[in-house]
């Protein structure tokens, strides 16, 4: 199994590579052979089954999005069924376009039916928590993933387009920011999410989801995967949602955003 | 050591009542045990006198030191550069407080007309430049850290740049100037640094390169060789040639001079702070200054003079706990904590056992998915102690970086669980440096290492 993390020099600002050691380290303990390559810019994009991008800064995120879109390899992988993870700066380049610094729209992959502009509002620094809504990805067991934990940072927003499907909705945080208090979007297997963390470490079920993608082949699915003892995980997650308070008042408004 | 020339004047009208009420609250604040007595104060000044930074900067020389890492050791070693034991020579925030309440507190408490050297939160720099006049600005490295406050590198990069544009060039007939003393190791510093129209660039050495490989002046990829030296793979943006630089432990000048730096600090992050301090510490003088006793300050003097430095606020400090010795270190971002790494493998760790403490409070950065950007793999065969606030998300990381550890929450306890480990029979047995005899190295970020030095 080859896990890339895609151009760190660029997009390596909060940590997501971190991602790709998740994803690297739950498929080795359960004795799938790995290969977690660090794809630095200025190299053609080597061949992978899963493509973690990250986030980055404006300047960093404007040449990396200019690179794929010349190296084309990410598009041809996800034709033949890779699995991709964009987060921040990572999921805004998978989608149609993005904002540089001034406001101006540049193209993105195109990977995700998604179009992020320059926010109007104050930047979105916190922690998310966010519920996962009934349109997204199910687990191999068929069970839905359960709440999303993580840190967004960013100041632009990201509205969903009719290709894309939506991922959760935020209880806390901001996440996509489109008024419609969506976090994150995904489409085949192309997945895209504002949660740093890195989202992986926090949230394993999505790791072993994209791993069950990624191992079941070009053939669509997900192959069921053995578990492992996610103890210090769990202790993680925990603590992490009560820190941002799930008091009655919290699961009242997550009930009832889940309805609107 | 006040000098007619540049005596201040007794501040006046607002800024001395400004004055009079930052001590009285300095002294409350302290009598009341709320803190190191210099916030609060500078805060209470401020609101009374918003002018009062520059009023108290008057008539004094400053020298202001910013960058990600190093600023509190630097500051240090320049103002023991400066005051050769003088105990009142020089005023400055040695208590950490780099924001302008910690300056004007700093100031006040120093007769008027003391030179000042000031440590800056990198964000506050441009308005310290504005108000303080500074002789010399001293800039030494910018990569991640704190990012959920000061959001990306580049932002702060482009405001530094607008401040330096701002400086003012060579002396005139009765005014300063101002000489910036700038890392050309570091890309980011030079790009920040160039529009200064006096720049004294120094190769200091900067071990973390993942925040600069983007060209900021077009974008384009900047590529490292083994020395050091860089240059953008586009356009003409490269190392300036440099006025002194650090090779191994030895700083030389492209005058020839050639100085052994040999302080009680470790490791080569330190001896790179300390070559900063000892190229702006004679910046700071005039000739024939009094307290020079005669012959201007060269950096060999400098060097001398910072030698008896053998501790920064805790930092590098050694302490004995149940018959053991602990090694204190500060490590705040990715930077920080492979320059320790580095330090470690130096100085020769203790295998035995390794306390870590991480915290994510306002001071720290309230994201910690920095843990991520750090080789905490290259900690491999120690056991390590997890603690501090943030102790799971810690846990998590060295899981998945695959080195032994156990979780404590309360850090003393913590401490105490990694002298336990290391009395334990290794599987390898002893060896030098391990087992029951070495120093334990106790590392934590900013406030998780405050809270361990204080109950330590």
């Amino acid at each position: 199994l080859a896990i890339a993390v895609v151009y760190p020099d660029l997009l390596g600002t909060y940590g997501d590579g971190g991602n790709g050691i998740v994803l690297a380290r739950r498929a080795s303990w359960r004795g799938i052979g790995t290969d977690l390559i660090q794809a630095h810019s200025g190299r053609p994009l080597p061949d992978a089954d899963i493509y973690c991008i990250g986030g980055g800064e404006d300047g960093p995120e404007l040449r990396a999005a200019e690179a794929l879109i010349a190296d084309g390899a990410i598009g041809r992988a996800v034709d033949r069924g890779a699995v991709v993870l964009g987060v921040c700066a990572g999921y805004q380049l998978l989608g149609r376009s993005f904002p540089d610094r001034a406001g101006l729209p540049h193209d993105g992959l195109g990977l995700l039916d998604v179009t992020t502009d320059k926010g109007t509002g104050p930047r979105a620094v916190g922690e998310v928590v966010a519920t996962p809504t009934n349109d997204a990805p199910r687990l191999g067991s068929g069970q839905s993933l359960p709440p999303l934990t993580g840190f967004e940072n960013h100041g632009a927003v990201t509205a969903l387009g009719p290709g894309a499907r939506t991922v959760a909705r935020v209880v806390r945080g901001v996440g996509n920011g489109g008024g419609d208090r969506t976090e994150g979007a995904w489409s085949g297997r192309v997945f895209g999410s504002y949660l740093h963390g890195p989202l992986l470490a926090r949230n394993t079920a999505l790791a072993d989801l994209l791993l069950g993608w990624a191992m079941s082949g070009p053939s669509g699915g997900t192959v069921p995967l053995e578990p492992l003892d996610d103890a210090q995980e769990s202790a993680l997650r925990a603590e992490r949602l009560a820190s941002v308070g799930d008091s009655p008042r919290a699961r009242l408004f997550r009930r009832w955003a889940d309805r609107v | 050591v006040t000098v007619s020339t540049r005596a201040a004047a007794a501040p006046s009208g607002r800024a001395a009542v400004a004055v009079e009420a930052l001590k009285l609250s300095n002294w409350l604040s302290r009598a009341l045990g709320r803190g190191s007595g210099t916030v609060a104060g500078g805060r209470v000044g401020l609101a009374l006198d918003p002018g009062l930074l520059a009023t108290l900067a008057r008539g004094r020389r400053v020298a202001l030191v910013s960058g990600t890492n190093g600023k509190t050791t630097t500051t240090r070693l320049l103002v023991a550069a400066l005051a050769d034991g003088r105990g009142d020579a020089v005023a400055t925030n040695d208590s950490g407080a780099n924001m302008p309440a910690g300056h004007v507190s700093a100031m006040a408490g120093a007769p008027g007309g003391a030179d000042a050297v000031l440590e800056v939160d990198e964000a506050y720099l441009g308005r310290l430049i504005d108000e303080t006049r500074p002789r010399v600005v001293v800039l030494l490295n910018l990569s991640r850290d704190q990012l959920d406050r000061i959001s990306e590198v580049r932002m702060l990069v482009d405001r530094w740049r607008t401040a330096m544009a701002r400086l003012r060039p060579a002396p005139g007939s009765d005014e300063h100037g101002t000489v910036v003393v700038a890392n050309a190791d570091d890309p980011m510093v030079v790009w920040a640094a160039a529009p200064a129209p006096d720049v004294r660039w120094v190769g200091a050495g900067q071990v973390w390169h993942n925040d600069a490989v983007g060209c900021p002046a077009c974008g384009g990829g900047i590529d490292f060789d083994a020395d050091g030296a860089w240059a953008c793979d586009r356009c003409d943006f490269a190392r300036p040639r440099r006025h002194a630089w650090l090779e191994g432990s030895e700083l030389v000048t492209d005058g020839g001079s050639r100085d052994r730096v040999a302080i009680d600090l470790p490791g080569q992050f330190n001896r790179a702070n300390a070559s900063m301090a000892a190229i702006a510490a004679p910046l700071m003088t005039d000739a024939g200054d009094p307290g020079s006793a005669g012959e201007s300050l060269t950096p060999a003097t400098a060097l001398a003079r910072m030698s008896s430095v053998g501790e920064v606020a805790g930092r590098f400090a050694a302490t004995v706990r149940r018959g053991r010795p602990l090694r204190l270190l500060l490590a705040k971002n990715p930077a920080g904590w492979t320059a320790v790494f580095d330090l470690l493998d130096e100085t020769g760790r203790s295998d035995a056992a390794v306390v870590l403490s991480v915290n994510a409070r306002t001071a720290d950065g309230l994201d910690t998915s920095w843990l991520w950007d750090v080789p905490f793999e290259r900690l491999g065969g120690c056991s390590v102690v997890a603690t501090g606030d943030r102790r799971l998300d810690l846990a998590v990381r060295l899981r998945y970086a695959e080195v032994d550890h156990v979780v404590v929450a309360d850090p003393l306890a913590a401490v105490d669980r990694a002298i336990e480990i290391s009395l334990l029979p290794a599987a390898g047995g002893p060896g030098p440096g391990n087992g029951a005899d070495g120093a334990i190295d106790v590392i934590g970020n900013y406030t998780a290492f405050a809270e361990l030095r204080k109950r330590l």
